[in-house]
């Protein structure tokens, strides 16, 4: 039902006699595939390969949580490595030192990082473009340095950071402590992204893309712009919030110095690199953050940067609005071969 | 009150970096109406290319000259190759662009020169002004360079023809090509412009935090906070921020008590912000109005 209002948008100029067939769509036929492959995948793969595709998953929810913020709403952010910190951190702090199961992490990193996004959002509804970009990069900057802190340190560990022991699968279960994470953040992936879709294609999803598309002609139509604003910063707060506790239960550490800016640069390659205002797109973007790096580090150690920055304009080069709009171009052509003949 | 005026001048000392950098930072932002994310490995790479001058035995002018002639045309040549293809795809996607040329840049001079921190000389010396601890000549010099370059451009962009296109094609390109200003080849002066200011910058700062391929990065970012709190509109308006965000930092770190010392980059970047809050266009940028 959703995947179906989705295409009625997209396709806005096709006849709406192509909603009536009730076979499943394309989409939803590569969806079903998609998760069969994910579900197969982990029988079949060595285990550090299952715990890398575990961090593509992370990072593709983190950009999904950008990519509601930037792509859906217009509003710039260099500040979500914070939120991705401020959400491995409560993870890392409610099971070190309250002993709360990881599972129980995820939604509370989840209403912490809503929290902060939402209150971060009203003094950012007065800031536009690079002048909010600013006010983000602040955010950034200041996390590590308030992670560090030294009166905090009973609770953040300090620049040493804490380290948490990886969540064993419950008894009965026949899979090792990789596969079983895969399978949990694979879970929880799904649900979100679902979250996600159904949120773009509601009525509040249209809001938020109309203040994105024209502010004032929203406004104008009774859009409480304000609210929305708000709200969405906190929605992206919390998927990037949760993929953080993902990741750090995944890592088994956290450290002040891995939420940096430059973690707010990945997510944004990532996000231009997936397609931005596309919810699959950011698995890519997953994807290229996690391998691309790794790829460049092989072919050159020295060089490592200059062949990451050439793969990166290659990619911009070639799919000048991400993997995204690449396959929305090329389906548009092909529909469109098959109409001549 | 000793205590104050001393970190007012050594603020406004490590100030005079950032606002070079916040000067380069608006003009390209005036040419290209983006901030470019690598300005600040572009100045390292000028600065580098006039150390490998002076290890090659020129004098310190010729190399200063040969760097910014260089670097004018590495700027220009940079906007034709890389960026006029992709001058029709999405912002998001150019800032990705900037940042590929981050990497690139920065990795290729460290492979070149290695990471090893050099020293680079400075043309004013390093003895105390006035038989004043706090600010040397060579920081007095900065200064005085900062100013005049902002002069230069003032009068350029205000008093010449080239300059006035230049504006023109930035403020609106369509009206612009009408009147037969050559809107691509501005950008590209633009471009060019900026990496000359940045060598000059690169080559004024190189001596104060050394030589290295990552010398730029925080220069680079209380640059742009410079550049936003004075107004990307508004070279003067940059300068000064340049010079504020210096003062602030300083101040807070001295007089904020128990927090100050270990925050004072954040409680910097919070006041900014704050003053945004009732600024939202910085403190000198004129205010975008748009009609609906």
């Amino acid at each position: 039902m959703t995947s179906q209002s989705r295409e009625t948008i997209a396709l806005a100029s096709e006849p709406p006699r192509a909603r009536a067939i009730a076979r499943p769509s394309l989409r939803q036929i590569l969806i079903a595939l998609a998760v069969l492959v994910a579900v197969v995948v982990p029988f079949v793969l060595k285990s550090f390969f299952i715990f890398q595709l575990t961090l593509v998953m992370v990072y593709g929810l983190a950009i999904l949580g950008l990519n509601l913020l930037t792509g859906f709403n217009g509003q710039f952010s260099l500040g979500h490595s914070a939120f991705y910190g401020i959400g491995a951190y409560t993870a890392a702090i409610l099971m070190e030192q309250l002993d709360i199961a990881y599972y129980w992490t995820l939604p509370c990193a989840g209403a912490v990082c809503f929290l902060v996004g939402f209150l971060f959002g009203f003094p950012a509804l007065r800031l536009q473009g690079l002048y909010l970009a600013l006010a983000t990069f602040a955010l950034a900057t200041a996390m590590p340095q308030i992670l560090k802190f030294h009166p905090l340190e009973p609770w953040t560990g300090g620049v040493q950071g804490i380290v948490i022991l990886k969540p064993d699968p419950p008894s009965g279960v026949p899979l090792n402590a990789d596969q079983w994470l895969y399978f949990f953040t694979l879970a929880v992936l799904l649900v979100m992204f679902a979250g996600a879709a159904n949120l773009a294609t509601s009525r509040t999803g249209r809001a938020i893309m109309a203040i994105r598309d024209h502010p004032i002609a929203a406004a104008t139509m009774g859009i409480n712009t304000a609210l929305y604003k708000t709200l969405t910063f906190g929605v992206s707060a919390l998927y990037t919030g949760v993929a953080g506790a993902l990741g750090a239960i995944a890592i088994q550490f956290v450290a002040p110095d891995s939420f940096t800016f430059l973690l707010s640069v990945s997510l944004l390659v990532g996000l231009v690199v997936g397609g931005v205002g596309s919810i699959p797109g950011s698995l890519f973007g997953g994807v290229f953050v996690l391998f691309v790096p790794n790829i460049a580090e092989r072919v050159s150690t020295g060089l490592a940067g200059a062949i990451y920055g050439v793969i990166l304009l290659l990619v911009i080069y070639v799919m000048p609005s991400g993997a995204a709009g690449f396959v929305r171009f090329a389906a548009t052509r092909l529909k469109s071969k098959g109409k001549l003949r | 009150m000793e205590l104050l005026l001393q970190q007012v001048l050594a603020g406004l000392a490590t100030g005079a970096i950032y606002a070079s950098m916040a000067l380069a930072v608006v003009m390209i932002y005036q040419a290209i109406d983006h901030l470019n994310f690598a300005q600040g490995e572009m100045a390292m790479f000028s600065t580098f290319l006039a150390w490998q001058m002076l290890q090659w035995g020129w004098p310190y002018w010729a190399a200063f000259v040969g760097a910014v002639v260089l670097s004018f045309v590495g700027g220009v040549a940079i906007e034709r190759i890389l960026f006029k293809p992709i001058q029709n795809a999405p912002i998001l996607s150019q800032l990705a662009a900037f940042i590929a040329l981050y990497g690139i840049l920065n990795s290729s001079a460290g492979w070149i020169w290695d990471f090893n921190i050099k020293t680079f000389p400075s043309p004013f010396g390093s003895a105390p002004l006035f038989g004043e601890r706090l600010v040397s000549t060579h920081q007095a010099g900065m200064i005085g360079v900062t100013l005049l370059m902002l002069a230069l451009l003032y009068f350029f962009f205000r008093g010449s023809r080239l300059g006035l296109a230049m504006r023109a094609a930035a403020t609106n390109p369509e009206s612009a090509r009408l009147v037969g200003i050559r809107v691509g080849w501005m950008i590209a002066l633009g471009w060019g412009m900026s990496a000359a200011v940045g060598a000059v910058a690169g080559m004024l700062i190189a001596p104060v935090v050394f030589l290295e391929p990552n010398m730029m990065l925080g220069v680079l970012l209380y640059g742009f906070a410079g550049a936003v709190l004075g107004g990307l509109s508004s070279p003067g308006g940059a300068v000064a921020g340049g010079f504020a965000v210096g003062v602030i930092e300083n101040l807070a770190g001295t007089f904020i008590p128990y927090v100050g010392r270990e925050l004072k980059l954040t409680i910097a970047l919070v006041l900014i912000v704050a003053v945004l809050m009732f600024k939202p266009s910085g403190v000198f940028g004129r205010t975008v109005v748009s009609r609906v």
